[in-house]
């Protein structure tokens, strides 16, 4: 396996003065392509601020960033929007979706907006993501009225909608029941499996942590194990 | 861009309510522009019509001789001629700029008069006129005659006056009958009454008399050419340059009507600035409305906006989402407000047909098309604060982790 990310001596510190927090000191981590990884330690120990950097929609204090070969440190705003449709899916815990729009419609952004328009390939692609999350009956539902375990199925798919290299999971299953958070994790190991997507999920659930091949666990700023 | 028009209507059909609450404001913002529109130009028209309605939109007159004074090399003066009692200046060649004239663009009529002083006597009766001699066809080229007549035709001829019902009931005077009419020079014939008026203006129905340019010919001594031209436009609006134009053409001395009338174009012009300030505030209300409601979707939709973003929407892109909506509005504000104002405007009387006591409002001035496009271009403007506002929002904060 070839590394897919790597970041060096990351520090976040928010605030500033006494008010300063260091909620990261100088953590390193690599990703190796085709990992499934499990992000844990205490609430508070800095796993959400890790993920949205590592999503670029941060920026570290200091340290280093690439991943696919690319310095995203030193990459502009607008780099790094299209950097993030290619390459990177996010599942987050809450406000997944967008409320007015359906399923498949929410499914199929990333390639919309990218493309300017709802392509019928891009339909026919959001459809089978859907699909294959066992939504085949919900794929034009308004994705107000779907269950919290669907909800976040139809954001699996969306993250995977343009093929990315990397899906970062923030508690995706924090919401759910055991049944639909193992029913989602099940989802996400398959596609692991068959297409090779690297997945980094930050979870407070042993259980869940132990679907995942690697164990990251973050504590006082650092990688403690 | 296709998709972010698909995003914005989504976001505006979303909240079906709000969004036609929203158009209905911006509406009635319209509406009083258009009505604003309406009323200030048909109230101009109105106030023209009947100030400057029956008058010479452009009026040549026979430069009056200066007097002549005779000066010694001193500079004494030696002789004063004294100014003629009768006027003898006439426009001699007006024949061949009568044709001239009436070529000009925007000219509806030219009607060469000659006009003068004059007694009439019936009996013992006396009574002084102004005498205007018109050319038989052109009586109501200028001053509606026809309109105004109460009893007979305003028809002229030779040897027939026609007069104003004033000065008929001081003669005593009935149709048919005739009057002894003397000009000022002293020549004076006897005219059959054919036509009486009531203009409802005391000094013209008590003291203007009519007749035909051959008959003021005679009274007057003027074989040729006449005393006055006056040119009715077809846009009295356009009387400044028209004259200006009839002048370069000419060479004679053409007087718009507004030269003597700038205590009403004054009135005239506050009241159009009067018509801009409320215009101006109903477009403002417009922008602050459409602004006020995008700014609290933009707040009220900051999670989704940083979902977009993170799904690798640009900055651009939320921007033209916001932007579009605003122009939607605007659109969709500025068609049902002027449709609300035309509507509205219908059942009022057209600008022929203005009454006095009621509203003159001008349906064909209600500045549709300017309406609209200022609303659509206001709410445009109104949605680039809140657009930015939402391409500003910050993805991670947004979304809450
Ligand atoms: N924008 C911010 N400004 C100031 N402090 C922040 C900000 N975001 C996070 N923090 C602080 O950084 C620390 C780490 O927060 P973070 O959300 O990364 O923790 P976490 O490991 O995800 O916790 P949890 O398991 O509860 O989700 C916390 O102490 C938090 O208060
Ligand atoms: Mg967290």
């Amino acid at each position: 396996m070839s590394a897919l990310l790597e970041v060096r001596d990351l520090v976040k510190t928010f605030g500033v003065g006494d008010a300063a927090t260091r909620v990261l000191r100088g953590l390193s981590l690599t990703l190796e392509a085709g990992e499934m990884a499990a992000l844990l330690g205490p609430s508070g120990s800095g796993k959400s601020t890790l993920l949205t950097i590592l999503g670029t929609l941060m920026k570290p204090s200091s340290g280093g960033y690439t991943m696919l070969g690319q310095d995203l440190i030193a990459a502009q705003d607008s780099e790094l929007t299209a950097f993030r449709n290619l390459h990177i899916g996010f599942v987050f815990q809450f406000h997944n979706l967008l409320p007015d729009f359906t399923a498949l419609e929410n499914v199929i952004f990333p390639t919309a907006v990218r493309e300017g328009r709802e392509t019928p390939s891009a339909r026919a692609r959001g459809r089978d993501l859907l699909v294959r999350m066992g939504l085949e009956e919900r794929i034009n539902f308004p994705s107000v009225k779907l269950s919290g375990g669907q909800k976040q199925r139809v954001a699996v798919a969306r993250a995977l909608m343009n093929g990315p290299e990397l899906v970062l999971a923030d508690e995706p299953t924090g919401n759910l029941d055991r049944v639909s958070a193992m029913q989602v994790m099940d989802l996400i190991a398959q596609i692991n499996r068959e297409e090779g997507t690297t997945f980094l999920i930050s979870t407070h659930d042993e259980k869940i942590a132990d679907l995942c091949r690697r164990r990251i666990v973050v504590g006082d700023g650092l990688v403690t194990g | 861009m296709l998709y972010a028009l698909k995003i914005a209507t989504r976001y505006l059909t979303a909240s079906k309510a709000q969004t036609a609450l929203l158009v209905l404001g911006v509406a009635v913002g319209v509406f009083i522009f258009i009505f604003m529109s309406a009323l200030i130009g048909g109230l101009a028209e109105f106030i023209l019509a009947r100030t400057v309605g029956d008058l010479s939109h452009i009026t040549i007159e026979a430069e009056a001789v200066d007097p002549a004074i005779l000066i010694s090399p001193e500079g004494h003066v030696l002789a004063v001629v004294e100014k003629a009692r009768v006027r003898t200046a006439s426009l001699a060649d007006a024949e061949t700029f009568v044709p001239l004239i009436a070529g000009v663009a925007g000219v509806n009529a030219v009607s060469p008069q000659i006009t003068g002083a004059g007694f009439m006597t019936r009996g013992a009766q006396v009574s002084q006129v102004g005498v205007t001699g018109v050319e038989p066809g052109l009586e109501s080229a200028i001053l509606d005659l026809d309109g105004y007549m109460v009893q007979g035709t305003a028809r002229l001829g030779a040897g027939l006056v026609v007069l104003g019902q004033k000065l008929a009931d001081d003669l005593a005077l009935r149709l048919g009958q005739t009057v002894r009419l003397q000009s000022s020079g002293g020549v004076a014939s006897v005219l059959t009454l054919s036509g009486i008026y009531a203009t409802g203006n005391g000094r013209m129905d008590e003291s203007s008399v009519f007749v035909s340019l051959s008959t003021a010919r005679t009274l007057f001594a003027l074989p040729q050419g006449v005393t006055r031209i006056e040119i009715k436009l077809r846009d009295l609006n356009a009387a400044d340059t028209t004259a200006l134009r009839i002048r370069a053409l000419t060479g004679l001395d053409a007087v718009p009507w507004t030269d003597g009338a700038a205590q009403l174009m004054e009135a005239l012009d506050a009241q159009a600035q009067t018509g801009y300030f409320l215009k101006t505030f109903a477009l403002i209300t417009i922008v602050i409305g459409v602004a006020s409601a995008l700014l609290l979707s933009t707040y009220r939709r900051r999670p989704e906006i940083g979902i977009m973003r993170a799904m690798g929407a640009g900055r651009g892109f939320v921007i033209f989402v916001f932007v579009t909506q605003g122009a939607l509005i605007g659109l969709m504000g500025g068609l049902s407000g002027a449709a609300l104002g035309y509507s509205a405007l219908l059942p009022f009387p057209t600008r022929d047909a203005f009454r006095a006591g009621t509203l003159p409002l001008d349906i064909t001035q209600g500045s549709y098309g300017l309406a609209i496009a200022l609303t659509v271009i206001g709410a445009i403007a109104a949605s680039i604060l809140p657009a930015r506002a939402a391409a500003r929002v910050d993805p991670v904060t947004a979304i809450g982790q």
